[in-house]
């Protein structure tokens, strides 16, 4: 290890204690950070885990877990899938092209930042106000309700809005630019030099997509897929401001556990429906953690 | 990064047919696609220009009877007053902006004060806690906010007992939904620095840990620090779950609330916010930007 030099300069008194003591004791430095993250990441997290195997009593119980199986529980985990699952493949295809287009297109800083500026702000800032840009565009005085009347004697009432299909249109609207975000990366590490070599083998541009770049980018494309599923899984926002009536997905379900007073064991519901939320986006992101060992080994 | 991304210019062919062939190709490949980029590009921008084009609309224009006003931007504008004589309509929204403004400030400084001098410190000295700090700092991405929150309540139960129940509290979870991404940003930033021979340079001329830390290792992490802050900025600004779950007030909460009494202003207020957002977030990515190319010249 290269730190010999702070060893001599820094007086450790420690340095005459046991060998143990030594390895541990700078260990003492990072003692803030870990008790920050243990009150507010980790035990809230025991508490979901612990709570949904927690009977109203205090004992041990497997009805929270067994409530999962409910036909409600049950059709909003797949509709969250779903949802999720397509708005990932919209939004994974429609940004992948963006993003390739933008790194052969035009390199230029600039544009660049633009781009990147704007695609942070939808995808990370957006929430409950995109939920109102598309009430905004498509609800029922919206300006492409307006339009399409206007034009070409569409009615369009708006009403799907606030349904799944509504869902899936302004989740794909922070999907794409979070799939610029996270893939322009991998695209940034595609070289020309790859091409022209595909080239002066006689390649063509299929060759080069077919047997170059797809299996290069594969990898880091299935990786911002799964990143995009667990995004849309885990939304709340959006869903939120749009449907008020129904709790067709489970952020939903579970925030309609939560501040429903009159049932004390919902408590311990919401917390058996986060634990599935965990095991579901837990399972996405390792892999998604294997994909990207994957990529980092050619686009790193 | 980006420079190799596009081909060398093509050499002049300044006399032999041998390089013709080629080119031409390469020439008929790069207008075909050039033709297919703009496709793409104008597709994309228009899903995404005309929802903002709509907002505009909607917030000039009062949807029964199709008038134009300017009510709603007058009174974004005039936001402030507003609210402090009616507080009924418009002061959840003006104590929302306030907090949230207010939340970006601690969450950035609890973040950096937080991770800089701990993950510094963790490659000075306790390399092999490593894994355990990237494992740590990494788990909120499989804790969904809707999820922290369900388990936030006994702990936000003690802060308030401790502290109160501000809503500028929410800042302790806020670094915890950001942590991920800063630690991401600042690693990167860390391991391009030699952060060892830079410390002990510092150490040996006399420097204290806090001296170290605040004009040596935080200067030549500058730009990853600007992004860790640039993340932690559009998240903090657009986070509605955890407020709304444990009844604290934000912009986003605010803009909801108002959006159940009077759709026009709450539209409005959104394209703001998303514009602010986008003119800060460039500007801030101008500014870190032009430091770095200065610092590679």
């Amino acid at each position: 290890m290269p730190m010999t030099a702070a060893d001599v300069t820094t007086p450790v008194p420690a340095d005459r204690r046991g060998h143990g003591w030594r390895r541990a004791a700078p260990a003492l430095g990072t003692v803030p950070f870990f008790g920050y993250v243990t009150v507010f990441l980790v035990i809230p997290t025991a508490i979901v885990v612990i709570g949904a195997f927690r009977s109203p009593t205090g004992g041990f119980t497997w009805s929270n877990i067994a409530a999962l199986g409910t036909s409600s529980v049950l059709s909003a985990f797949a509709q969250s899938v779903i949802l999720s699952a397509v708005t990932a493949v919209v939004g994974a295809v429609v940004g992948g092209m963006l993003s390739y287009v933008l790194v052969t297109g035009s390199p230029r800083s600039l544009s660049r930042k633009v781009v990147t500026a704007a695609c942070s702000v939808l995808a990370q800032f957006g929430g409950v106000m995109l939920a109102f840009a598309f009430i905004a565009t498509v609800g029922h005085n919206g300006l492409v309700t307006d339009l399409l009347q206007d034009w070409f004697g569409v009615t369009n009432t708006g009403a799907w809005l606030y349904d799944l299909a509504g869902l899936v249109l302004v989740y794909s609207y922070f999907q794409i630019p979070l799939m610029v975000i996270v893939f322009l990366p991998a695209v940034d590490g595609i070289r020309a030099q790859w091409r022209e070599a595909t080239e002066t083998l006689g390649g063509s541009t299929w060759v080069y997509w077919r047997r170059v770049a797809g299996p290069l980018l594969a990898p880091a494309f299935l990786g911002s897929l799964l990143l995009l599923f667990a995004n849309a899984f885990s939304s709340y926002a959006t869903a939120r401001a749009l449907i008020t009536q129904s709790t067709p997905i489970v952020p939903l379900q579970i925030s309609g556990a939560i501040t429903n007073e009159v049932n004390v064991g919902n408590a311990d519901i919401a917390k058996a429906l986060a634990l599935g939320m965990i095991v579901v986006v837990a399972i996405v992101m390792s892999l998604y953690a294997l994909l990207q060992r994957r990529t980092s080994r050619w686009l790193g | 990064m980006t420079a190799v991304t596009q081909p060398p210019p093509a050499p002049r062919p300044a006399g032999p047919t041998l390089t013709v062939r080629p080119q031409q190709l390469r020439r008929r490949r790069r207008r075909k696609q050039s033709v297919m980029r703009w496709v793409v590009i104008a597709v994309v921008m228009a899903f995404f220009v005309i929802p903002l084009l709509s907002m505009l609309y909607f917030s000039v224009r009062f949807p029964l009877s199709g008038k134009w006003t300017g009510q709603a931007w007058s009174d974004i504008i005039h936001l402030g007053s507003l609210a402090a004589n009616d507080p009924a309509n418009y002061g959840q929204l003006w104590d929302g902006l306030r907090n949230s403004g207010i939340l970006v400030l601690l969450t950035v400084l609890i973040m950096v004060v937080l991770l800089v001098p701990t993950m510094t410190w963790i490659r000075l000295r306790v390399r092999w806690l490593s894994r355990v700090m990237e494992f740590i700092c990494l788990l909120p991405l499989t804790i969904p906010a809707i999820v922290l929150v369900v388990g936030l309540g006994p702990v936000y139960r003690i802060v308030s007992n401790m502290l109160s129940t501000n809503a500028i509290w929410l800042c302790f979870v806020y670094v915890v939904l950001v942590l991920p991404f800063a630690y991401r940003a600042l690693d990167a930033g860390l391991g391009a620095i030699d952060v060892v021979t830079l410390s002990e340079a510092a150490r040996s001329l006399g420097a204290s840990w806090v001296t170290v830390m605040w004009r040596v290792v935080l200067p030549n992490i500058r730009s990853a620090v600007v992004s860790a802050c640039f993340i932690s900025i559009a998240l903090v600004l657009g986070e509605f779950t955890i407020a709304e779950l444990l009844a604290r007030n934000n912009l986003q909460t605010g803009i909801f609330l108002v959006s159940q009494s009077d759709g026009q202003l709450a539209v409005t207020m959104s394209l703001v916010a998303l514009l602010v957002a986008f003119v800060l977030l460039l500007v801030l990515s101008l500014f870190s930007g032009g430091r770095r190319s200065r610092e590679g010249a």
